[in-house]
């Protein structure tokens, strides 16, 4: 699938973003005055400017406020409402952490409850997905859920809830990466069934239809930059280690937020170049 | 709108017969003509002259070299478009309710003006049937040219897919696959019509008639008794004792 820079950095900053404000909603930590105007503006800065930087995606942007009506079918209509309704319930409690004004928790744990609502649905639009057999699996959710949860903690200040979340992420990736080699030969479509002439002998690519690119192979079929792949892997799970090691050291934690966005970022991008769509078997491509 | 409806009155949709399809593209061409005009955003050719040129289709000919168990290996051409699957997972995925499938007739179509251009319900397609127009920023698709089938200005003999119509050598038929007397039903039935990875429970409307057995000659030549020439004399002598040593 093609790494579209957009939407890797629209889910990992607004997961980061979410996880962030899932902490920050229920008060833990509850901070006040500028700290919090700070804090609750990094998680909406985070939430905010990636679901903007998604929207840099779309054919006609103009229309995305349609994008909410198809909550009882569509998790990509899912997670717009439940990003929106994050960033609704959530902000009388920011304001009242910053102003110090002491109005009621309750809309911050209910946007809390959203923020994890939005993570889940946003790992959804790519776990439905039969047609991409690497995504079609359980990791891909608690992936998700791992790198936005990690993050939170991080930045949350939780600093031994951090370092404890990013060693499993790193586990969880190796876990990840293990299984998802396998899952489009588990899956088990071939050129055969694709075609259905798996009932005449063995079929193999005679003629492309087109010489030319098109949407299919541009977006589908991107085999390019899987080669650096195996290394990319390893950087991506040093960092997170790395991340979660820093996160113990005293005044480190800002560079452990980083380099653990750093690592979520390298996931990301191999979580798309990496996963196979079974449209590339008419093309004899994976 | 992008729940699937529960069931649908008719179940339209194509078979292709791939015994017969001599991979000629005139349905490729005949599609992109008809939808270029009328329905929806006319598919988009982006550099069509240059180095690099590249475009839309909602239909495309792929060919595939099939080696059986025995005997040489066959080139068999394969048409490749929507087959607007009863679970259709492009439509539950779709975000606006942009893309429908019809419950009178089952055609799986895109509402243009609702569009957002996301591209998810390309991504849900396993077959590749979706593409996006880099023009107009919407997603299109094999609309059964929904503009030509009900289409009371056209002659009756119009009145099917431009692929189906042009199609010489008639490898593709257009019906309702809920009427067992139809002619695609009947096709389906008599030459084991199949779907497309039905693993994938998209439940594909469309079939696809594989090709027909081929003839095996039992022998190598019709002359063959007649060189079958036993050596007399000097000749046949030589050859009992060339063969010996």
């Amino acid at each position: 699938m093609h790494p579209a820079p957009t939407i890797i950095v629209f889910t990992v900053f607004s997961g980061f973003g979410f996880g962030l404000m899932a902490f920050l909603g229920i008060g833990w930590p509850a901070p006040a005055g500028w700290a919090a105007f700070f804090w609750w503006g990094l998680g909406y800065g985070c939430a905010a400017g990636g679901l903007i930087a998604s929207t840099a995606h779309l054919g006609n942007p103009q229309r995305a406020w349609r994008a909410f009506s198809q909550w009882q079918s569509s998790w990509l209509s899912r997670e717009g409402i439940a990003a929106v309704a994050t960033l609704l319930l959530c902000a009388p409690v920011a304001l009242s952490d910053w102003l110090e004004l002491g109005w009621p928790r309750i809309p911050g744990v209910l946007g809390a409850v959203c923020a994890l609502a939005t993570i889940g649905t946003t790992s959804m639009i790519y776990t439905q997905m039969r047609s991409v057999p690497r995504w079609h699996h359980w990791t891909t959710p608690a992936l998700f859920f791992g790198f936005a949860l990690t993050g939170g903690a991080m930045a949350a200040g939780h600093v031994w809830l951090g370092a404890g979340l990013g060693l499993g992420l790193a586990g969880l990736m190796l876990v990840a990466f293990r299984l998802g080699d396998g899952q489009f030969a588990r899956a088990g479509q071939t050129i055969g069934s694709a075609t259905g002439l798996d009932r005449i002998g063995d079929a193999t690519v005679f003629e492309l239809p087109h010489t030319g690119g098109n949407y299919l192979l541009r977006e589908m079929i991107h085999v390019v930059g899987r080669k650096h792949g195996t290394k990319l892997r390893i950087i991506a799970v040093g960092t997170v280690l790395a991340a979660a090691v820093l996160a113990l050291v005293p005044f480190a934690s800002p560079v452990a937020v980083g380099l653990h966005l750093a690592g979520a970022l390298a996931a990301r991008w191999l979580f798309f170049a990496q996963a196979e769509h079974v449209v590339g078997l008419y093309y004899g491509r994976r | 709108m992008t729940m699937l409806p529960a069931s649908t009155g008719k179940k339209l949709g194509l078979v292709v017969d791939l015994d017969t399809c001599v991979g000629c593209h005139a349905c490729v061409t005949a599609c992109k003509g008809w939808n270029d005009q009328g329905y929806g955003a006319p598919l988009s050719d982006q550099n069509p002259y240059g180095a690099d040129p590249s475009g839309v289709f909602l239909n495309r000919v792929h060919s595939y070299q099939v080696q059986p168990d025995e005997g040489p290996s066959q080139i068999i051409n394969f048409p490749r478009s929507c087959l607007h699957c009863e679970d259709a997972p492009c439509v539950t995925v779709c975000p606006t309710g942009a893309s429908y499938k019809r419950a009178e007739d089952g055609i799986v179509l895109v509402n243009e003006d609702a569009c957002i251009g996301c591209g998810l319900c390309a991504w849900a397609c396993p077959y590749g049937a979706r593409e996006m127009d880099a023009q107009a920023g919407v997603m299109k698709k094999c609309t059964l040219c929904v503009d030509r089938i009900y289409n009371e200005n056209l002659p009756e003999i119009d009145r099917e897919p431009a692929c189906v119509r042009t199609c010489p050598t008639g490898a593709r038929h257009f019906g309702d696959f809920a009427d067992p007397d139809s002619t695609v039903s009947r096709l389906t039935a008599e030459r084991g019509g199949y779907a497309l990875m039905p693993d994938l429970r998209t439940k594909p409307v469309n079939r696809y008639l594989p090709p027909r057995k081929k003839d095996v000659r039992s022998e190598a030549s019709l002359l063959a008794p007649l060189l079958d020439i036993k050596a007399t004399g000097f000749a046949g002598w030589l050859d009992k004792v060339l063969g010996k040593i």
